[in-house]
């Protein structure tokens, strides 16, 4: 069987990183998306080749809509498709509504939520003309409940997953899934940032009793982009029942 | 360039019909093409022949004979 063809946003690090090695697992082609960390890129992709995966490394940025066209273009370029694209890169620029700046609303808005259209919009007429595709995006449990100091964050996941409902349907007929996933509080450099004690207190309400790992997320991707032929414009949540 | 011979045969491709049901005067609702038919096609157009077709367009394009017509006098 030919191999299939991924492209992550986001995967020199943290959770896109662990599902480039997830898929490349699966023997996929991985196309990893980075912006500033290179050498970190560039180590995913040899670990993705010696797990038997191909890699193609492209630099880019997702806010960017040229860019983004032409990080979907390298992808085509080198495998000829694009079977399932993975919205993963984001950002968080945290404060109180009060003291954020512009400039922090914009940010993440066009990085987390922009990126998203402008990355999905490249690849979906490929998918098309392939009659079939898988597009999952990364949102987080924060577009679902809401949390202080996180609005510009928080406003970008709840649009990524209006986002994802909206393109369900506008692609449904041609045999393209797109999903959302909302992890809980995963373990990467995105949470380092914490206080210990805030940390302490989102763990005593987690049922499950730990933080989330880039493996918990990446099973549930594996699931979308492999398997789950029948759902489509769902959010699954991954948050070892935080939000319950 | 016979513009309607190479729409006809975009149309044929694009929609899995047979040649005998392009004509000019056959309205793409009966094609049976959705939406995105309609889109993916004027965007094959756009790029076959290196123009661009705005929305408000593509709204008055209800039969073959209408692409032709903007082709004819925009290519
Ligand atoms: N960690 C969590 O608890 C958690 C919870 C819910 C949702 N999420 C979501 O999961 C996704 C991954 O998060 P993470 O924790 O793995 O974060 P992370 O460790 O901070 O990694 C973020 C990744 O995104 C890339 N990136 C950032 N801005 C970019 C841009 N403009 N263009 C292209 N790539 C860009 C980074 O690349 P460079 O380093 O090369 O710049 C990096 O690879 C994000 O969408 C995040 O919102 C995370």
């Amino acid at each position: 069987m030919m191999s299939k063809t991924c492209i992550i946003t986001g995967a020199s690090r943290g959770i896109g990183r662990e599902i480039a090695l997830t898929l490349a697992d699966q023997g996929m082609n991985i196309v990893i998306n980075y912006l500033g960390s290179q050498a970190r890129a560039e180590e995913t992709a040899a670990e993705v080749e010696s797990r038997g995966g191909q890699a193609l490394v492209v630099r880019g940025d997702v806010a960017d809509f040229g860019e983004s066209e032409k990080l979907i273009k390298a992808c085509i370029d080198k495998f000829n498709r694009v079977d399932i694209l993975i919205n993963n890169a984001g950002i968080t620029r945290d404060s109180l509504i009060m003291r954020m700046k512009e400039e922090d609303w914009d940010k993440v808005i066009s990085t987390n939520l922009k990126g998203v259209f402008n990355c999905s919009r490249a690849a979906v007429r490929f998918m098309i003309k392939q009659k079939g595709g898988r597009i999952i995006n990364i949102a987080s449990v924060v577009g679902l409940t809401g949390n202080p100091g996180q609005a510009n964050y928080a406003a970008a996941k709840a649009g990524i997953i209006g986002f994802t409902k909206a393109l369900a349907k506008e692609v449904a007929s041609r045999g393209i899934l797109v999903n959302a996933v909302a992890p809980g509080y995963i373990q990467t450099e995105m949470t380092e940032a914490l206080p210990v004690e805030s940390k302490e207190k989102i763990l005593k309400h987690i049922p499950l009793g730990r933080l989330g790992q880039p493996a918990d997320i990446a099973e549930m991707v594996k699931f979308l982009s492999m398997e789950a032929s029948y759902i489509t414009g769902q959010v699954m949540v991954v948050d070892g029942g935080l939000t319950m | 360039m016979d513009i309607f011979a190479k729409v006809k045969e975009m149309i044929v491709e694009q929609l899995g019909v047979e040649e005998e049901e392009v004509k000019k005067e056959t309205a793409f609702k009966d094609l049976n093409a959705d939406s995105l038919d309609i889109v993916e096609l004027v965007m094959a157009m756009e790029e076959e022949f290196d123009l661009e077709i705005s929305d408000e367009q593509v709204e008055k394009i209800k039969t073959v004979g209408d692409v032709i017509q903007y082709l004819e006098a925009n290519v």
